[in-house]
């Protein structure tokens, strides 16, 4: 409208005054965002300068703003444990673990789901698969400590017996079952959430496809395989990639509250997120944690432009910016 | 080929009939743990079925359910007001972004965008929080760190008001002479309650379910929400007696410790899991419309 009048030539409007108008005129729309804006301005933004405190010597005495500059030392002394080797390489490692094989899971359950007809029963798959998502990491803690715990615990007591091995297993201090357990109960929690996801994506498929492949006689495994498939492959190849794009972060709650935050299982089980959580809390170093911190904030950022322009090189349509 | 699909079909019959019992079995282990006499759990272990049934351990927390109820109180209360608070600041800020005249949105667009991409971290999330605001120890460290909206909500719904609002709709309304709050408020919301249950239901979840705020800021029992009770009991049996007992004089001996804590683990979770077949139709939803433009 704004154009039509300026161009019609009777109420020409000098450019600075109609930016003026406009703001007077949309005021109540700017005003709107402020609180929005506000939350966004201290929760997102100011914390993102913040990271000079991983150039400071941090001291609680003295507080955060008073504490000594220290240039890239506490990166140095991270670096030089062996801790920063064995952060990233679990964060890496669990991340590509839960991508490749929970992909596959998980559209293998939308695959399957697509051919349950019954109404009732596929609401009520749907519901009980996607409700280990809905609890919090702390109850899932429990679930997983009735099974395992040394004394009591179902491992224990019932099935190990069952294959003749009566002295239990100290789950809690050996390391060497955590990347087996915690890859099990990530895929119970988030199976049945990202199927859903897939089943979204498989519903779009037009019902036209699988017509005419009926009609050329393709069986409903060639229809999947010939159709299904291939159609979701956009979907697939996008939800992996902004997935690499985080592979630097964890689901800090399975990493800290399933192990029970035990010290003997860090070895496989911490995270570059439990670190730094560790280093602010309590039992970590404070300088290495907030290096740490800074570490994965650039890294992660760095990998998520590049995922974006992985899928951006894929298909202009799917990618983020 | 007949006999084919159905042989598919009867495999994702099978396969969800497992996949469901490996979601619910977990929970009844709890269920029967904490329902089994303490005496019967130190001779058999955790089992599917209580040996000996007993209901120490709820009576127990009942006697001390002080405590529990608090926690229920702060839990519910930070739900309701950040799931509130969150959602009107997310509407306010998500309806301007979805209308062309608002002065700089694209810029603003790609500030609420960035939020996504690059994070400060925990840690100075942890300064801002307590340095500037010394939010330490109270019911606001529960509701404002990093819970109340986010950049994926505000887009997700800024696209549902451009999608689904009609811009005639709304430029009827302003040449009636209706401020934006009235739009907004009387246009805009009600045609949007399935991206706002969505959004809503998604954010009181998280404010439920969060343990992490009240691990980083709380350190006062007083404030402990449910999740946090439920971590601390995890932590240290002891803190039962120490925090829930009373005139504890050789209590630890008669506390149903093994079965009070997978009690507690039941009482924790009874609520959502309760609620739950009320709403998992639009929890099933919301994970679909997330999914999309996600």
């Amino acid at each position: 409208m704004n154009q039509a009048t300026s161009t019609s030539g009777r109420l020409v409007i000098p450019k600075e005054r109609k930016k003026k108008k406009n703001y007077r005129k949309y005021s109540s729309l700017l005003i709107m965002m402020i609180p929005g804006l506000l939350y966004l301005l201290i929760n997102n933004y100011l914390p993102m300068f913040g990271i000079f405190i991983a150039f400071k010597n941090v001291n609680f005495a003295k507080g955060f703003f008073k504490s000594e500059w220290v240039g890239f030392d506490n990166f140095e002394y991270l670096f030089k444990t062996s801790d920063a080797y064995i952060i990233t390489r679990n964060t890496i490692l669990y991340n590509l673990v839960f991508i490749v094989i929970g992909t596959i899971l998980a559209i293998a359950c939308a695959i399957l789901l697509n051919e349950i007809k019954n109404k009732v029963l596929l609401r009520t798959y749907q519901a009980i698969i996607t409700m280990p998502h809905l609890i919090s990491m702390v109850i899932v803690s429990y679930l997983v400590f009735a099974f395992l715990s040394a004394e009591n615990g179902f491992m224990n007591r019932t099935i190990l017996p069952l294959f003749g091995i009566e002295e239990g297993i100290s789950w809690y201090t050996e390391p060497k079952y955590w990347p087996f357990i915690l890859t099990l109960v990530y895929f119970w929690k988030s199976v049945g959430y990202s199927s859903i996801v897939f089943f979204a994506a498989l519903l779009g498929i037009d019902e036209e496809y699988y017509e005419a492949a009926k009609i050329d006689g393709a069986s409903r495994w060639k229809q999947i395989l010939h159709i299904t498939i291939p159609l979701m492959m956009p979907v697939i190849i996008m939800l992996t990639l902004l997935a690499v794009g985080r592979i630097f972060y964890s689901d800090f709650g399975l990493f800290y509250q399933v192990p029970l935050n035990s010290g003997p299982l860090f070895e496989t089980t911490s995270t570059i997120d439990t670190y730094v959580f560790r280093g602010l809390i309590g039992s970590g170093d404070i300088g290495m944690s907030t290096a740490a911190g800074v570490y994965q904030s650039i890294v992660g950022f760095i990998l998520v432009l590049l995922a974006n322009y992985l899928v951006r090189r894929y298909n202009k349509d799917h990618a983020l910016f | 080929m007949k006999s084919e699909s159905k042989v598919l079909t009867s495999i994702s019959h099978l396969s969800f009939f497992l996949f469901s019992a490996a979601c619910i079995l977990p929970f009844i282990l709890l269920i029967s743990a904490s329902l089994t006499d303490q005496n019967a759990i130190l001779a058999n272990g955790y089992s599917f079925v209580p040996s000996v049934f007993s209901t120490a351990a709820y009576e127990y927390l009942f006697a001390r359910g002080l405590e529990i109820l608090r926690a229920f109180g702060v839990t519910v209360f930070i739900t309701v007001v950040g799931t509130a608070i969150g959602i009107t600041i997310c509407t306010l800020l998500a309806y301007p972004l979805s209308r062309k005249e608002t002065p700089h949105r694209n810029l603003i667009m790609f500030l609420v965008f960035f939020t996504l991409l690059f994070h400060g971290g925990l840690v100075p999330s942890y300064l801002v929080w307590t340095q500037l605001f010394d939010i330490k120890n109270t019911i606001w460290a529960l509701i404002f760190p990093g819970l109340l909206t986010n950049g994926f909500y505000i887009m997700l719904m800024r696209t549902f008001f451009q999608n689904t609002i009609p811009n005639d709709l709304i430029e009827s309304a302003r040449l009636d002479g209706a401020s934006e709050y009235r739009i907004l408020w009387s246009v805009v919301v009600p045609l949007s309650t399935p991206v706002l249950a969505t959004i809503g239901l998604f954010t009181a979840i998280m404010y439920w379910n969060d343990w992490q705020n009240g691990m980083i800021y709380i350190t006062n029992p007083k404030y402990f929400s449910i999740q946090n009770l439920l971590q601390r009991i995890m932590q240290d049996i002891q803190f039962i007696n120490s925090n829930l007992g009373d005139k504890a004089g050789g209590a630890m001996q008669q506390m149903p410790s093994e079965s009070v804590r997978m009690a507690i683990a039941v009482i924790g979770s009874l609520p959502i899991l309760l609620a739950y077949p009320f709403f998992q139709k639009h929890f099933v939803k919301g994970i679909m419309i997330g999914a999309i433009k996600g």
